[in-house]
């Protein structure tokens, strides 16, 4: 066993749900302890325990009161918080096509002005990054993404858009994310992918899980014409290249 | 199968069940009934699972039209007139509609949903295991979306069961039980207290993702974004203006502002029935509370089969009904409707 290390915070979230809480901030350590303890957590198959949600910095696990109370499965949250995260050594690795720019990014002009770049630079940057989904939320599989070059941390948009586009690659703050349903957004639009993260009808209706990584891969519009139309007909589109 | 049809019909009415927990990870929202209790009685009325499908309607007045059959329906939730050409149907009753009748029902007076369950349920095609209408996920069966007029419920044909009651504890005007947490520290213990000391009204703005509340400004100690965390049923959170928002069953599953307390689950559905306009405090209980009062809900819930009666006016009835059911005949539907023209002449 790893030597000890800092205990998270039990925030309670009402009578059924608790927020183990590692940090305040955004913060890929903390991050990896979220899903550690969530690979542990699973494993241990905890009587009452009925779903939990990773996120940047917590996990919030839902459980049934009638099963466990707050203090026992308290105890056996801390227990497994200290335990070492059992397959960070066999994460999935997604590719995924981006086509940057255009019509399908039309911040990345702007992004490039704000930050004194061209846009093949921002785009370079962001293709060369390695990232981790951190959390999936807000809506069915909206997935944020660390590992962000520092380069990109640029402040959301004063003014959120109402609606941007399925499939919008996107970065706001020190974050980059895959939106999967078209949806409000105050992130910067640099392109689109034809990957649909949260599909009906077929299998897995959720592509990506928190922990996998994933890099991206520049793609002509001619290209995500073509692929959008065969993720829509069932096909992941992304390539898994390490599992 | 038989069919009812929605005649008519407002806004913030959907097909809604126990909904589709699990999947949170993934960003879905687990919908469901806003008041799970109301549900699972008006389900258990006409022998359905406690949480299957049935029509939430919402504050407005609704019809239903039963087609090609009789259809048995029964009523939970918010108090609001219920008609069967001309016949008054009770709250927490069951009732069969004949071929061609229509169920008329007003606007919500004592709360702001209602559910009309249907015996046998309704058909769908579920998705994670649930029927419950998320339009922005695009979930939803028979209709991915909130009803319409027009709309058709494909159900079961009446079974001519006899019509039942349900006894349900009586719910405390009392205020709406919270635990605080689990970012209360991120609000002075002045902005705590004045949130429990202050009268709260529901905005005419609310939803099924979220209920704006409208009174004190309720102040941050250190701005009001942090990292986006889980949500759940129930969680308060604080945006910007102070003025808090109690995350509903069609939530996002993170949400970035401080979360200053949570709804107990046991006053949820007594919370989410507040209507717009109508004033209540909170009360902050502990742990301890809060999760006794989560396992008397379940039982609660368990036991709601143990709570059915027939209905008293149909006492006089109850022979030819057992004699009926005795005999081994199903009691047609034609049946069901002549007893309740009966039963409306003599009471």
């Amino acid at each position: 066993m790893a030597a000890s290390v800092a205990q998270p915070r039990l925030l309670p979230s009402g009578d059924s749900a608790v927020t183990v809480e590692f940090s305040r901030d955004i913060d890929d350590a903390a991050n990896g302890r979220v899903l550690a303890l969530d690979r542990n957590l699973a494993a241990a198959q905890i009587a009452g325990v009925t779903e939990t949600v990773p996120t940047y910095r917590s996990l919030l696990v839902h459980y049934d009161p009638v099963q466990i109370g707050f203090g026992a499965l308290g105890e056996q949250l801390l227990t497994l918080a200290q335990r070492p995260d059992p397959a960070a050594a066999r994460t999935r690795r997604w590719r995924i096509p981006v086509a940057y720019g255009g019509e399908h990014g039309i911040d990345l002009d702007d992004v490039a002005k704000a930050l004194d770049a061209t846009p093949d630079e921002i785009v370079r940057r962001h293709v060369a990054g390695d990232y981790r989904v951190a959390m999936i939320g807000f809506t069915p599989g909206w997935s944020y993404l660390s590992g962000l070059d520092k380069f990109l941390h640029m402040p959301r948009r004063q003014n959120p858009r109402v609606l941007t586009p399925a499939g919008t690659i996107s970065i706001g703050g020190v974050q980059t994310g895959i939106q999967c349903i078209a949806g409000p957004s105050g992130w910067h639009l640099l392109g689109r992918t034809a990957v649909r993260t949260y599909q009906l009808h077929r299998d897995p209706i959720f592509l990506l899980e928190p922990g996998d990584t994933v890099s991206f891969t520049p793609v002509d519009a001619k290209t995500f014409a073509e692929q959008d139309r065969a993720a829509e007909a069932g096909e992941f589109v992304a390539e898994l290249v390490a599992a | 199968m038989s069919k009812l049809i929605v005649s008519s019909i407002g806004p913030a009415s959907s097909v809604q069940d126990g909904g589709r927990p699990g999947s949170q990870r993934y960003g879905l929202t687990p919908s469901g009934a806003m008041d799970r209790l109301a549900l699972a009685a008006a389900n258990t009325l006409v022998g359905n699972e406690p949480f299957a499908a049935a029509v939430e309607i919402g504050p407005f007045g609704a019809s239903f039209t039963a087609r090609c059959s009789a259809v048995r329906i029964a009523l939970s939730g918010a108090s609001r007139s219920a008609d069967i050409a001309g016949r008054t149907m009770a709250l927490d009753t069951s009732a069969t509609l004949a071929d061609g009748e229509t169920l008329t029902l007003g606007f919500a007076k004592g709360g702001s949903f209602s559910y009309l369950a249907i015996e046998g349920g309704i058909a769908g095609e579920p998705m994670f295991g649930s029927l419950a209408v998320n339009a922005r996920a695009g979930l939803g069966s028979p209709y991915p979306r909130p009803l319409q007029n027009g709309d058709e419920l494909q159900v079961h044909p009446a079974s001519g069961a006899a019509e039942r009651r349900i006894e349900l504890p009586e719910r405390p005007d009392a205020p709406i039980r919270i635990l605080f947490g689990p970012q209360d520290d991120e609000f002075s213990e002045d902005s705590k207290k004045l949130f429990l000391d202050s009268e709260w009204k529901i905005s005419a703005t609310s939803d099924r993702m979220g209920y704006r509340l409208e009174g004190p400004v309720i102040k941050h100690l250190h701005g009001h974004n942090i990292v986006s965390d889980g949500t759940v049923n129930g969680s308060i959170q604080v945006p910007g203006n102070g003025q808090p928002i109690v995350l509903m069953p069609d939530r996002g599953t993170s949400g970035g502002y401080p979360k200053i307390a949570t709804v107990i689950s046991a006053d949820f559905g007594r919370f989410a029935q507040v209507s717009a306009g109508h004033s209540f405090q909170f009360k902050a209980v502990t742990m301890a509370e809060a999760q006794a009062e989560a396992r008397k809900f379940t039982e609660l819930l368990r036991t709601l089969p143990d709570r059915l009666r027939m209905l008293e006016s149909l006492d006089l009835n109850l022979e030819a009904l057992s004699a009926a059911n005795v005999a081994g005949h199903a009691v047609n539907a034609v049946d069901a409707a002549t007893w309740q023209v009966a039963e409306s002449a003599t009471s």
